[in-house]
């Protein structure tokens, strides 16, 4: 039997929301939710794991620290000992306090460029990638939940139907794939 | 309800005990440290009473202040937790009558922590004219000066009295007005603090070092004031939660709170490095006065205080989950509450006694970090203001069952 995907979409939010406890409850697999915003409280519900953007976000900015602390010390230490407003110039830790702007700059800068590229290749939305939601009405004002069938073997395909149209279901498509 | 609700809070004995013993330590600390200051006039005495005095009333003050902010930007969220900020906020009066009494004696010459207050400072035929002080004289004249006092004690007492009433009545009224109320007067209340904040810092705090001015220095005071609030109101929200009360306050509020230390923790050393940074590096003598002499007699208190105060909340409550975890967040709490205080200590003790740290008390300018007066006296005002505030708490519901955000905030998840 050729897998069987349901692109269930709901007029609203709420019943979105709504509908996936319901169906979670019976034990069927949320396996994605398309939305034009985020669903507040929907993550537990369908068991998204909590993202670890933060964590790679955390180590961009590190990265961005120690090369300006390398950059710093190259271009106003090592490499030509910049003499500005009688600063000390031969020492990059007496003269540190003048290099942490440029520090806290390049730390946000790496921070938030490697978090931005990271969630725009992690969710393959980099300009001029493919889209892949299922339904281009899911960017304006509908919600679609996506339900496959070799993620919920314990129920039979009309079995899934039916349960999923005893929700407050806007349109249903089943295809397969 | 459908939760059990232990909405008044018993003062239990221990804590009425603890804070007793600890106000007995602070004035037997308190007298027998005057014996034993041998500084000039007991300038180390009386700074250790500013630092004590400002500390505790500026940790009222923030909660003032952060109660006004909730109700002007209609923050939800924070009604569950609105009665902790009023109970601090009683304390201000207690906080004001410290300061206002080491400020009089200052006025009658009984200590030198204000050089300004000496009247042959202005006198042009006297040898101790001080040209850049008389300069300043409109602003430091003993009548505007005490005519601002007065002023910021008014607003801020007025305004604490008629938010705890208010608030004590919605409880029995309800509706919608009174919350109005709140929300037009605190805005009204955040636009004098606005000012007030700046410039009673300059006041009591920056004038001691008379000769130096940042503009930048209101606001390095308000962001420590303001992260010690939350600290204190976290710990307090920590320990109630601990005893069995406010049920109702979940791990998302918790978070909230955890944010907020995160939060001003980094404003507050945003502003430290700034004034740091921009007078190290124009170097200008009339403003490395400040920072010379601490780096001379102070330097690893100083960077020692920047170095807890930003790294600890910085690295440890960073990540989410240690913002949800009382353990965490107390003793982050604990550590910065500690910081806070040594960053005062900082601000006043170099200025107004010119002298190296060092063990002991000692003679003329070498000054000193005794140890048990210190610890002592800062104990007996933590005895003191803990006292004041769990007796606030006990005087109302601790819960404000009837505020229009009551459902929204205890619905509250993140």
């Amino acid at each position: 039997m050729a897998n069987k995907v349901f692109h269930v979409m709901y007029d609203d939010d709420q019943k979105l929301l709504d509908s996936a406890r319901a169906l979670v409850a019976q034990g069927i697999r949320v396996k994605d939710v398309f939305s034009p915003f985020p669903i507040h409280g929907l993550d537990p519900v369908i068991g998204v794991k909590r993202t670890r953007l933060a964590i790679a976000s955390f180590m961009y900015a590190t990265t961005g620290t120690l090369l300006s602390i390398i950059g710093t010390w190259y271009f106003m230490v090592s490499d030509w000992d910049w003499n500005i407003g009688g600063k000390p110039n031969f020492s990059w830790i007496e003269n540190a306090p003048a290099f942490v702007p440029v520090m806290f700059e390049f730390s946000v800068f790496c921070g938030a460029h490697g978090m931005a590229i990271t969630y725009l290749l992690r969710n393959g939305t980099l300009p001029g990638m493919p889209a892949s939601n299922p339904d281009p009405r899911t960017t304006d004002d509908k919600f679609v939940m996506e339900i496959v069938t070799d993620q919920n073997a314990g129920f039979s395909v009309s079995d899934l139907e039916e349960k999923i149209r005893a929700t407050d279901v806007y349109e249903l498509s089943i295809k397969e794939y | 309800m459908a939760h059990d609700n232990k909405l008044q809070f018993e003062l239990p004995a221990n804590v009425k005990k603890w804070s007793m013993i600890l106000m007995g330590v602070g004035i037997l600390a308190t007298v027998l440290g005057w014996f034993a200051d041998k500084t000039d006039h007991h300038t180390y005495w009386w700074g250790n009473l500013l630092i004590n005095g400002f500390f505790f009333f500026a940790i009222a003050l923030g909660a003032l202040f952060f109660y006004a902010l909730q109700y002007a930007a209609e923050v939800a969220w924070s009604a569950m937790v609105k009665r902790i900020f009023e109970a601090m906020f009683a304390y201000i009066p207690y906080g004001l009558g410290v300061i206002v009494f080491v400020l009089l004696v200052g006025q009658f010459h009984g200590h030198h922590l204000y050089h300004w207050m000496d009247s042959a400072v202005y006198d042009p035929t006297s040898p101790e004219y001080d040209e850049l002080i008389a300069n300043k004289r409109p602003y430091l004249s003993a009548w505007f000066f005490w005519l601002r006092v007065l002023v910021y004690a008014a607003v801020f007492i007025i305004f604490a009295r008629k938010f705890r009433q208010w608030s004590i009545q919605e409880d029995t009224v309800g509706g919608t007005e009174i919350h109005y109320r709140f929300y037009r007067r605190s805005a009204v209340f955040l636009v004098f603090f606005a000012v007030f904040s700046s410039t009673l810092s300059w006041d009591w705090l920056m004038s001691i070092d008379t000769h130096w001015f940042s503009t930048m220095y209101g606001w390095y005071i308000f962001s420590g004031m303001w992260v010690t609030t939350m600290i204190f109101a976290t710990l307090t929200v920590i320990w109630l939660k601990g005893k069995g009360y406010l049920a109702q306050v979940n791990d998302s509020h918790v978070h909230d709170m955890g944010k907020w230390v995160f939060a001003v923790s980094m404003l507050w050393s945003y502003l430290w490095f700034c004034q740091y940074m921009l007078i190290w590096y124009s170097n200008i003598p009339e403003e490395v006065t400040y920072f010379q002499t601490r780096y001379e007699h102070y330097m690893y208190g100083m960077w020692g205080v920047f170095a807890v105060n930003f790294a600890v909340p910085f690295y440890v409550l960073m990540a989410r989950d240690a913002k949800r975890n009382f353990k965490y967040l107390t003793r982050v709490g604990v550590i910065i509450f500690l910081g806070h205080f040594a960053d005062l200590y900082m601000a006043v003790i170099p200025g107004t006694v010119h002298g190296h740290l060092e063990w002991g008390f000692g003679e003329g300018h070498h000054t000193t970090f005794v140890g048990w007066f210190e610890i002592g006296m800062f104990l007996g005002f933590l005895g003191l203001f803990v006292f004041v505030v769990s007796r606030a708490l006990t005087k109302a519901n601790l819960l404000p069952i009837k505020h229009p955000f009551f459902q929204e905030s205890e619905n509250h998840s993140i």
